[in-house]
């Protein structure tokens, strides 16, 4: 009997949300067992989440409550809706090397300027955003063995308006100890930059003059398709293996990024304009991802093992491993830890650049964008978890996060700045279920 | 590279498909691993979460779901 109701509130749970795009082991059902913490057909299950986000040396700070609603419409028929909200402030590193004077840039509107003063690392304070995103995903049996999902999702900043669709079918075989899915996802992001999207390596001017900037907003569509098999072990084990393509197509560049130009001292170049030398970056108009994602959990005596390692590859030469690892200590009341430990690497994208030099001929491409630079990141954190007397979950968390890059090549006057400084984050998560 | 990557993934596929038939228990025997905290979507909000910010702070995004975007992350 205790058998059945685990299995029936594993069933309330496996609600196969397209967001996570996760296929999962399917359990036997016996549909005359009642069971007190099951979602019953017809009734909602709420989920509720807030994080908070501060990263160190007063850059982004952000706040991000989400709520998810689910309906169990049908024996397996589910409908989520899902409401985020995310608010930013802060200050973010603009892609400019520091120097042993002050700099002014002109912010992104091109109404007014900033100074970043001597040896400092340039940060464009500018950044202050509201973004608001809606998803909605249905869920249906097709067969005894195939599920299919579809959904929709829409996101909206002040200067982003991003809307996708996506379905996927899951089918299970062997005995319903394996699962393959498989699932597509497109997305339309237009993008209206604040003052207008940058014409690519066109130079900064000063407040008053012509910005160099273009009229109207740019488009990116992107392709996901996602190829996954989920396998049931043994009685205590099972893992998840996923291929993952992704191709977009159109305006990559981030507009409010710029790369400094500098003399053969390592110095500004003085072209006696009177705002720092700088130019807006210009990427490729296209990308394709290819991604290998394994991940194996484990039952061990109440606690839970979940590792996961993550393999991507771009054809802007970005290589990544992620190794994920988090432990679930049960304890004798129902309550749990949870430690988690990430590790995070990358190589540099093929036209990253920390600088220019006025005395080299302009590339084609070029981005001064640290996240295109080399780095290794780390994650510590701890989870505790605990279920209220009605059955409902908290959970709190307590992540850090630090970034640390290769410092790039350096000449002249450079070599008294450091280019990309570490940053670390420090992330605060508050989730009820209920 | 590209073709590598692609043959690797045809490669494992297969091999994987091949050694699934071979796994996997009797559906009495799935009591712990129908327990919620064993799903591998026990924590929906919490991973999206996550995907987001590591998605607005790394080049790399997507693997175990959708590579995502909708966002001019800063």
């Amino acid at each position: 009997m205790k058998k059945n109701v685990l299995l029936k509130s594993a069933l309330a749970t496996a609600t196969l949300t397209l967001i996570t795009g996760n296929a999962h082991a399917e359990e036997e059902q016996d549909k005359s067992a009642p069971a007190s913490t099951e979602q019953a057909i017809g009734d909602w299950k709420f989920d509720a989440a807030f994080l908070f986000y501060s990263e160190s040396d007063s850059r982004v700070s952000a706040i991000e409550p989400v709520f998810n609603a689910n309906k169990r419409l049908d024996e397996e028929e589910y409908l989520n809706l899902k409401l985020t909200v995310d608010s930013l402030t802060g200050a973010s590193p603009s892609g400019a090397v520091a120097s042993d004077q002050p700099l002014t840039f002109t912010r992104p509107s091109g109404n007014a300027s900033y100074t970043v003063n001597a040896n400092e690392y340039p940060l464009d304070d500018t950044f202050k955003d509201t973004r608001a995103a809606l998803a909605a995903n249905w869920t249906f049996p097709v067969s005894d063995m195939t599920k299919a999902g579809l959904g929709a999702n829409i996101s909206k900043e002040y200067d982003y308006l991003s809307a996708s669709i996506n379905g996927n079918i899951s089918y299970d075989f062997n005995n319903r100890n394996s699962t393959l899915f498989a699932g597509i996802s497109y997305a339309f992001d237009s993008i209206d930059p604040v003052g207008g999207a940058p014409i690519a390596l066109a130079r900064m001017q000063p407040v008053g003059d012509p910005q160099n900037k273009l009229s109207g907003s740019q488009d990116k569509d992107t392709l996901d398709l996602l190829l996954g098999i989920t396998q049931v072990i043994d009685r205590e084990s099972l893992f998840q293996i996923n291929y993952s393509y992704s191709m977009s197509d159109g305006y990559h560049n981030d507009p409010y990024k710029v790369l400094s130009v500098l003399d053969d001292q390592g110095n500004y170049f003085d072209d006696g304009i009177p705002v720092a030398n700088v130019l807006f970056e210009s990427r490729p108009d296209e990308r394709t991802k290819h991604g290998l994602f394994g991940r194996y959990k484990r039952y061990i005596d109440g606690d839970i093992l979940d590792v996961s390692y993550r393999y991507m590859t771009d054809d802007w030469e970005i290589d990544s491993h992620t190794v994920d690892l988090k432990y679930r200590f049960a304890l004798d009341n129902g309550d749990y830890w949870q430690p988690h430990v990430r590790y995070y690497t990358q190589t540099q994208a093929d036209f990253y650049q920390p600088y220019l030099r006025q005395d080299q001929p302009l590339p084609q491409f070029a981005s001064a964008d640290y996240r295109l630079a080399e780095y290794d990141a780390i994650t510590v954190g701890l989870e505790y978890g605990m279920k209220t007397a009605a059955g409902n979950q908290w959970r709190f968390s307590l992540e850090m996060y630090n970034q640390t890059p290769t410092e790039p090549e350096k000449y002249g006057a450079l070599q008294q700045q450091t280019l990309l400084p570490d940053w670390n984050a420090v992330m605060l998560r508050v989730n009820y279920s209920f | 590279m590209k073709h590598k990557s692609l043959l690797l993934v045809v490669t494992l596929g297969f091999s994987l498909l091949s050694g699934c038939s071979t796994m996997g228990v009797n559906a009495w025997e799935k009591d712990l691993l129908a327990k919620p905290e064993m799903a591998l979507d026990e924590q929906p909000l919490t991973d999206a979460l996550d995907d987001h910010i590591y998605f607005s702070k790394e080049a790399s995004s997507g693997g175990r779901a959708y590579a995502g975007g909708g966002c001019g992350c800063n």
